[in-house]
């Protein structure tokens, strides 16, 4: 498979994963309108990861939904980030909040490069971040207004920071370090980052489920 | 937690009057704002939105009408018979 190819599921398995996380917030967040917007988001990201795959079909000869749906576990490229379930909301916000701060950081590098394709997907995927970012920024400022939001968040990025470095690469990772820290005004402890292919246990599971709809009719037109 | 309940006006396409869209409840503005891109702008669906807090919106609905002033209004009186009166003096040369 071309680096291109390999990319592009990268980013795609990543917004497809986190999107299936989200998700599974739906019915049940803290209040209703939280709910609808937090749903809407994980939609959002699906809809790049559609977008991905179908770059990434291209190329390859094949299905966006092929891609999505019919692939190992292990093929999957994903970054464990994504893959955790931590149902509890300053878990969720913390993963939000370090997923988004990434990712502005390698859709910036991606907006710049050669490939126009990819650029200019980057750009449109950007655009919609732009509210993710509005939405994790506004949450975490909401969790460090109170001494137990604090402390609950606090928390939940320490235990998740080895896994948010592990979504960028060794080029990009130290900006992240940098965005994270001036923003929190801390330092982050010193920790190995959580790679790419080191899939955690519970992204079998989501798998198994996500695909079952769609095994129970091989070859289905839908 | 949401303590606060927002109004929503909402302008389907340029130049046209905003209208009531409908109510939320948030935290404060910026999650009102956030709340109010997902909720009525997420499908290109306004052209601009106005979110106001209810508390800043004076509501008057008592309107006590003591002594009839029903002629203040335009059916206060019927004009119908009126006209066919006068169209008839017309005809027959007034």
């Amino acid at each position: 498979m071309s680096a291109r190819a390999d990319l592009l599921l990268e980013l795609a398995d990543d917004e497809l994963i986190l999107g299936w996380r989200d998700s599974e917030w739906t019915g049940i967040a803290p209040f209703l309108e939280e709910d609808v917007a937090f749903s809407s988001i994980a939609q959002n990201e699906i809809g790049h990861a559609r977008a991905l795959y179908e770059l990434a079909a291209a190329e390859l000869g094949t299905t966006a939904d092929e891609l999505a749906f019919d692939r190992a576990p292990d093929e999957y490229r994903c970054a464990p980030l994504v893959e955790l379930r931590r149902l509890e909301w300053a878990r969720t916000i913390a993963r939000h909040w370090l997923y988004e701060t990434a990712d502005a950081i390698r859709l910036e590098a991606l907006k710049g490069c050669d490939d126009i394709e990819l650029a200019g997907l980057a750009a449109k995927i950007d655009r919609e971040e732009l509210y993710h970012r509005m939405h994790a920024e506004m949450w975490v400022d909401r969790l460090l207004g109170s001494d137990e939001g604090r402390a609950k968040l606090d928390e939940a990025l320490v235990e998740l920071w080895p896994y948010a470095l592990g979504v960028l690469d060794d080029d990009l990772r130290p900006e992240l370090v940098r965005r994270v820290e001036d923003r929190l005004g801390r330092t982050m402890p010193a920790a190995e980052p959580v790679r790419r292919g080191d899939h955690v246990a519970e992204l079998r599971e989501l798998l198994e489920e996500m695909t079952s709809v769609r095994r129970s009719a091989p070859g289905a037109e839908w | 937690m949401p303590d606060r309940i927002y109004e929503v006006f909402r302008m389907e396409r340029k130049g046209q009057p905003l209208q009531h869209a409908g109510s939320f409840h948030a935290p404060d503005d910026r999650f009102a704002e956030a709340y109010a891109r997902e909720f009525y702008a997420r499908r290109h669906e306004s052209a601009a939105l106005w979110v106001v807090p209810r508390s800043a919106v004076t509501t008057i609905e008592d309107f006590g009408d003591e002594l009839d002033t029903s002629y203040r209004r335009v059916d206060g009186y019927s004009l119908k018979v009126r006209l066919r009166e006068a169209r008839r003096r017309v005809a027959e040369g007034g």
